[in-house]
């Protein structure tokens, strides 16, 4: 079954698209079929994060309009074969990203993909609403400082209330990414601990990702940190992470089994 | 009062970081928590007609807080009426 999953924060520059680029390349290289949605309408990065910026030709709102089909659109990428990607439109208005559009798009990415990401623009308009209406799974990045913990705060309550989950009475499954993590300045008390933000938000840990100029290195050269320089620090956070999303469903079985055979331990004493 | 400020001058920003946050999404929570802001808005206007037609309050001392919690969530009216209003004089 195909998992959608949102890649959202609230704040700007807090690291969703470095996250999305390396969460969706985390995931194809372990064989998984991704596709990457960008879902920031006017100001699209994804594509030039992940290298793919001279090879655009048809984006997302091209396929809602029905110009191109979503084969033709999606741009694979010539490192790991399973990794798609799907721009955003630069020039395009954001009043034709419709609900109906996104919600086929999404609905035709299930039947091919295992996982699709959408990468949240910042805010809480239109692109990022529907960035985060049909996932299954969610990832709020946050940088341990006041302005992105009260952002990822809000977004939480969204993810809560405004997907198409919540209303049907089922919940997102959260998971916070703590990005641009200085342990040392977090010790010395000059930035919020990780139990600090945990606290705060009340949303499960996925990962730490370290601050590391192998980031930027990485984003400098158009390949995500996982495959640019996949033995750096914060690529390490993001495999791990990856491995925690994929480990999720069979945590959960083993959960129920545990739960079920302690009933039964106890009817048969 | 020496020792008090010891520790004070120990004090870095993260812990006041911290509480400021703490303070300010608890009442954030309740005011624009996702889709709770419309219903909040439509209680407020509905219990203000109902207190309306029996008390003269000023719409300023009556206050509608949902509060989000994990399994239940609370919603407190707190209506402050005027001495004059109720005709009774304060407790001595």
């Amino acid at each position: 079954m195909a998992k959608v999953l949102v890649v959202t924060s609230g704040k700007g520059g807090v690291g969703k698209t470095t996250s999305t680029a390396a969460l969706g390349a985390a995931l194809a290289q372990s064989g998984q079929k991704v596709a990457m949605i960008d879902f920031d309408v006017g100001l699209r990065n994804l594509d030039l994060i992940m290298g793919a910026e001279r090879r655009v030709v048809y984006d997302l709102i091209n396929v809602i309009k029905g110009d191109a089909t979503i084969d033709k659109a999606l741009i694979r990428d010539k490192r790991v074969e399973t990794l798609h990607l799907l721009p955003a439109s630069q020039t395009r208005d954001k009043d034709n990203l419709t609900d109906e559009g996104v919600a086929r798009v999404i609905e035709d990415l299930r039947e091919k993909f295992d996982w699709i990401i959408c990468d949240s623009p910042a805010g809480i308009e239109r692109g990022a609403t529907l960035a985060m209406r049909h996932a299954d799974v969610a990832v709020v990045v946050t940088n341990p400082e006041v302005s992105s913990i009260r952002d990822s705060d809000r977004i939480i309550g969204m993810l809560d209330s405004k997907t198409l989950k919540a209303e049907n009475g089922e919940q997102v499954e959260k998971h916070l990414l703590l990005t641009r993590y200085d342990a040392a300045r977090a010790q010395r008390g000059e930035i919020l601990k990780v139990e600090d933000v945990l606290d705060i938000l009340s949303i499960p840990l996925l990962a730490i990702i370290p601050e590391s100029t192998e980031v930027l290195r990485s984003s400098n050269l158009g390949a995500p940190v996982t495959l640019g320089s996949p033995n750096s620090a914060p690529a390490r956070a993001y495999l791990e992470a990856v491995r925690k999303l994929q480990g999720e469903t069979i945590v959960e079985v083993q959960k129920q089994r545990g739960l079920l055979s302690k009933l039964f331990a106890r009817r048969a004493a | 009062m020496n020792l008090f400020n010891f520790f004070k001058k120990n004090t870095t920003s993260a812990p006041v970081a911290r509480e400021r946050l703490q303070v300010l999404l608890a009442h954030e929570r309740t005011i624009v928590g996702g889709g709770e802001s419309d219903l909040v808005a439509i209680l407020r206007e509905e219990i203000m007609a109902v207190i309306a037609k029996h008390l003269a309050v000023p719409q300023d001392k009556v206050q509608i807080k949902m509060d989000r919690g994990a399994s239940v969530s609370t919603l407190e009216v707190d209506i402050e009426i005027p001495a004059t209003l109720t005709g009774l004089r304060p407790a001595a």
